[in-house]
């Protein structure tokens, strides 16, 4: 079947100009989709930021009074009477909902379904994804998912409160806790769908990726961003069916009366629960199942938050380092290592859980091994800067961050991979430094890294390069200074989810150290008030950007900023080496592009020597 | 641009001009001779799709297998209807396979009635389904009444759904083969198909293992 | 201003070394008062080692983050990798993490192995929001107990019915323990997953409901200590606070009779 690429291409469609309503609100166009995704993200991350900030006034000073709060957030706060003493109930609603939205739909969506969906068509010479309509049709799927989750703050007993974990019986039985009434079933609503937004996503990302590759463009040609998508969707796909399947199983527990989680003889506030039979009304569940199910689909998420983050960072340090990726093709393993490993580890979550002590050793086995390529990427990292050359702009500082959270955060892991260390570290906040700076700082600071880096190709413009750098500055120091000494009371045996830790004696003494943290918070979370007015700013006065403002060797360099109808005006063009050509002394520029064909003397040199391993 | 991939049903390997048929993905760029994995991209999320439901069906089989083996297990004894429904479906797959062929085979004429055999055969399950929802409630099996009876509801309940799924699919296959959208001689059922035998296959597999394993 | 930032970034992280080697090397674990020193040991060898690879690859980070800077006239180095640092590095940092795994595993084979012969029997229930602590009492056996008893009087359903009841020691919250027996100690949960945690003596095992699970150590010191809850469990979750204390083994009897009588 013949057709015409380059007539097909640019105005020559025959489309009239799209209404305002297909063009930007339903589109199918993966750029605007992306961007939907990530400033819908920036949203939850707002809501979800304000319950951190909340939670880190309640640990800093428990029983102080804060009539203005009360004010704002009346069921929260005993208001009763002029008391603005938060309520233990909606601290648990703040923790859990903290996390929920954080997890799922800021980290997830923001790095996965908001860059993945404006690069992969650019980074794999395509003209969209494989399926557009699908792409929109993920996207007002998540927005409902957003809704629903929002509106469980506003339902009689308020949102879910059980741990973003969810763990039963506490969030199926409606009784043992306000937050799991409606609220609880409205966050598994909001679960599914976003677990359905994020298969369609996952579909369209391995099916572009594996199919529709520009000619030339082998799998080791591919940069670091691309293998990150695509191994991201694959453990979407694998490992979210397992989490959907709990959900649904936690439903019929919740409103049909069945026993998947919830074992014989449960006894709610000296109240036997009972059938009408007089027996008990649930019997031989497991609560454990429910655990193995969520930390099956929870593990790989963590790589899922992660992934692209350390995909960005390699692309961005090579850019910005003006040399070549450090060991490629093992940074490629280490990122299939890191993805498969992920499968057999979920259990490191539940050493103390009550689970056999072998299965136990089973998982402990995986998580230590899993530094072993960690520390690879790391170590590739390093070697990459190593006779560079590096201009400072921002994309690096925040590459640099990822790298620097990288490592503190990856270390607290080898703590906690050994069963029993975890005996006193699990569920203190020893486990919430590793994750946040690990995984939440790894990611957060991926996107803004990301952000602008790519921000030419969202909307033709630049960021603000002084303002970044100021805002990198600000939060990287005060990212530091509320998890870093987390790491401090959690040894000390600080509890997780805690409303009044001081009512522990041995816990008392951690004070000053909490509001030392909460002032690092409040100054964190203001800080971000810089990246707002630089995005929105820069999205519709910056400056314009060029098609390659960085002299980097993407294929999305290789068009407009932002791209054109279609990404490229006319045929898409080939492929023909790697995309870390940096440095090369033979070439007249420091970099050559993905598209630039070989040369004589390149030719020449695979003829005699075989492939140089440059042009991969 | 956009909808042209769902639209226009594509064999595999039919055409390496481009992979995405007329979709936005396929002009241009690939398929002009490179040797890399090369399938029709609907078809292959298609797959794709199959492999996430196949690991949610795992989810719940492992936790099937866990509960199982608990000394408090009592199984529950199935009504006959049950495996009459799930011979119907079968026939629903032979019947979609019938006009299938036809298709290919420029049997045009042909395809209508089976393609309708297809359908009434699955509504017909779906409803037989529903009646053996009732039959067990009339006998006092409640879902929350034994695990062995919470799976049952679940497994066919989960199962029910995305066969609802599959019959609106139907739906728009029925529509677009009246309108006579299908080419002969190619294979335009084919992906509707892939997914209406995997329900059948699915189902099977569930009976096994809530009956006969 | 390129020079500023790498300058700056080098000086935040050595600022970073600086102060977590300094903060890291206090003492914060909660005195050890168990037989669990393992566990401190291994705490110990973790933040070793990971200290000097965290110090170590920070270090370089800052170093190069500041010494390989665009000075706009040179290019940077070509080469981009080296099979036998590569493999060197790799197989060190497999050789690390295969030692951590040996010790880890012949530590947890440890402390989750069967109790002593002479172990002494405790059963602990969590309930939303309290510890019930029970002693088999003279008779050494625990008396049968039965959910759909359970009330207010009898928040963990025992059965006064059976003979080995009767001498069953019920506290509230509070646990008394003689020094230097071990203990083995049945974790139980009436409605939610609670965790039994004991801060100084390295001892933490989720209580869940519907299973029964044994774990235990041995007190090496007198003293009045803390019971934490470590799990989530509803909102009076931070007030879940029990204690514990440990007396001479000569004066544990009277020590758990006049804890009862209170």
């Amino acid at each position: 079947m013949a057709h015409a690429p380059e007539a097909h291409a640019g105005a020559a469609h025959g489309h009239a100009e799209e209404a305002f309503i297909w063009k930007y609100v339903f589109s199918k166009n993966h750029r605007i989709i992306g961007i939907q995704y990530y400033v819908t993200a920036m949203v939850m991350a707002l809501v979800a930021g304000l319950l951190a900030m909340l939670i880190r006034l309640q640990l800093a000073w428990p029983q102080k009074d804060w009539a203005f709060l009360a004010k704002i957030f009346p069921m929260g706060y005993d208001a009763g009477g002029g008391f603005g003493v938060m309520r233990p109930e909606f601290y648990a609603m703040l923790f859990t909902m903290h996390g929920t939205i954080m997890v799922f739909f800021v980290l997830s969506t923001a790095p996965v379904s908001g860059f993945g969906n404006l690069l992969i068509p650019l980074q794999t010479g395509a003209r969209d994804m494989a399926f557009p309509f699908l792409n929109g049709l993920s996207f007002w799927t998540f927005l409902v998912g957003c809704v629903v989750i929002l509106t469980s703050f506003f339902v009689g007993a308020g949102a879910a409160a059980g741990g973003w974990t969810a763990y039963p019986p506490l969030s199926a039985l409606k009784g043992a806790v306000p937050g799991s009434e409606t609220g609880q079933t409205l966050w598994i609503v909001g679960m599914v769908f976003f677990i359905a937004s994020f298969t369609m996503g996952g579909l369209n990302f391995v099916t572009t990726i594996i199919n529709l590759r520009t000619k030339g463009l082998t799998p080791l040609r591919m940069p670091m961003t691309l293998w990150a998508m695509f191994l991201v969707a694959v453990l979407g796909l694998l490992a979210f069916p397992a989490l959907i399947a709990a959900c649904i199983m936690l439903i019929f527990d919740r409103h049909f009366g069945t026993s998947f989680f919830l074992p014989t003889g449960l006894v709610l506030n000296n109240v036997p629960i009972l059938g009408p039979d007089g027996k008990f009304l649930h019997q031989g569940g497991s609560p454990l199942l429910w655990q193995h199910l969520f930390w099956f689909l929870g593990h790989p998420e963590v790589y899922i938050l992660m992934l692209p983050a350390l995909g960005f960072t390699s692309d961005i340090l090579a850019t910005f380092a003006r040399k070549p990726l450090f060991g490629y093709k093992s940074m490629v393993g280490a990122m299939w290592a890191i993805g498969g490993l992920s499968f057999i580890v979920w259990g490191h979550h539940m050493f103390v859980s009550g689970m056999n002590p072998y299965l136990a050793m089973a998982f402990a086995v995986g998580t230590i091994l899993i530094a072993v390529p960690s520390a690879v990427k790391t170590f590739n990292w390093l070697a990459t800067m190593r006779d560079a050359r590096m201009r400072y702009k921002t994309p690096l500082l925040w590459a640099l961050g990822v790298v620097s959270l990288f490592i503190s955060g990856g270390l607290s892991g080898v703590w906690l991979a050994q069963s029993a260390p975890d005996i006193q570290l699990h569920d203190t906040m020893f486990v919430a430094a590793h994750f946040h700076l690990i995984m939440a700082g790894a990611a957060l600071f991926g996107v803004f890294g990301a952000t602008t880096y790519w921000f030419p190709k969202m909307f033709g413009r630049m960021m603000n390069d002084t303002l970044g750098k100021a805002h990198f500055w600000f939060t990287f120091v005060a990212y530091y200074c509320v998890f870093f000494p987390m790491h401090y009371i959690g040894i000390a045996g600080h509890m997780r989810r805690i409303y009044d830790p001081y009512q522990y004696e041995f816990l008392k003494p951690l004070q000053p150290i909490n509001e030392f943290i909460t002032i690092a918070a409040l100054v964190l979370g203001a800080s971000q008030i810089l990246f707002f007015v630089n995005f929105f700013w820069s999205a519709f006065a910056g400056k314009k950007a060029e098609a390659n403002p960085w002299e980097a060797n993407g294929l999305e360099w290789t068009t407009a900023s932002p791209p054109p109808h279609g990404n490229w005006p006319g045929e898409i063009p080939a492929v023909h080496r790697w995309p870390y050509e940096y440095a090369n002394p033979a070439f007249p520029k420091d970099y050559v592009m993905q598209t630039e064909p070989l040369t004589e003397s390149e030719l020449k040199l695979i003829a005699a020597e075989g492939p140089t391993g440059h042009e991969h | 641009m956009s909808t042209e991939v769902l639209r226009k049903p594509r064999g595999p390997g039919l055409d390496r001009g481009g992979p995405g048929g007329d979709g936005p993905g396929g002009e241009g760029g690939h398929g002009r001779g490179e040797p890399e994995l090369f399938y029709d991209p609907a078809r292959f999320g298609l797959w794709l799709f199959l492999g996430t439901l196949t690991m949610m069906f795992i989810g719940f089989t492992s936790a099937y297998m866990v509960r199982r083996l608990s000394p408090d297990w009592a199984p529950l004894k199935p009504p006959g209807l049950l495996w009459a429904n799930t011979a119907v479906l079968l026939l629903s797959s032979g019947a979609l396979e019938a006009a299938r062929r036809r298709l290919r085979g420029w049997n045009v004429a042909g395809v209508g009635p089976w393609l309708l055999t297809t359908g009434v055969l699955g509504v017909l399950f779906l409803a037989g389904q529903l009646m053996a929802w009732k039959v067990l409630v009339a006998r006092g099996y409640f879902v929350g009444s034994s695990p062995h009876n919470s799976f049952f509801y679940l497994l066919s309940g989960v199962h029910g759904v995305h066969l609802v799924g599959g019959l609106i699919w139907f739906a728009v296959v029925l529509v677009k083969a009246r309108r006579l959208a299908y080419t002969p001689g190619e294979d335009g059922l084919g992906m509707f198909a892939i997914y209406w035998h995997f329900l059948a296959g699915l189902w099977v597999y569930l009976m096994f293992l809530l009956f006969v394993f | 201003m390129g020079k500023l930032q790498g300058l700056l970034f080098a000086l935040a992280t050595v600022v970073l070394v600086a102060l977590a080697t300094y903060y890291f090397t206090h003492p914060w674990l909660p005195p050890l008062k168990s037989d669990r020193g393992a566990i401190d040991h291994a705490i110990w060898l973790s933040l070793v080692v990971t200290g000097a690879v965290f110090i170590l690859t920070n270090l370089l980070l800052a170093y190069f983050s500041w010494r390989y800077q665009d000075d706009g006239q040179t290019r940077a180095a070509y080469w981009h990798h080296n099979p036998s640092l590569e493999w060197a590095w790799t197989l060190v940092t497999a050789a690390i993490m295969c030692t951590f795994l040996f010790k880890a595993l012949s530590l947890w084979a440890g402390i989750t192995s069967d109790p002593p012969a002479d172990a002494m029997l405790v059963e602990v229930t969590g309930q939303q929001f309290a510890w019930n602590v029970r002693y088999p009492g003279p008779d050494g056996m625990l008396g049968r107990t039965d959910h759909l008893l359970a009330s207010q009087e009898n928040p963990i359903g025992l059965d006064k019915s059976d003979p080995h009841s009767a001498d069953d020691v019920l506290l509230l919250n509070q646990m008394v323990l003689p020094q230097d027996r071990p203990v083995r100690v049945q974790i139980r949960s009436m409605d939610v997953i609670h965790s039994f945690f004991l801060p100084n003596f390295r001892v933490k095992q989720d209580a869940v409901p519907g299973m029964t699970v044994q774990i235990w150590f041995t007190p090496t010191d007198t003293g009045d200590f803390e019971i934490a809850c470590a799990e989530h469990c509803g909102l009076g979750h931070y007030r879940m606070r029990g204690q514990i204390h440990i007396v001479p083994p000569g004066a544990f009897d009277k020590a758990l009779t006049d804890a009862a009588a209170q």
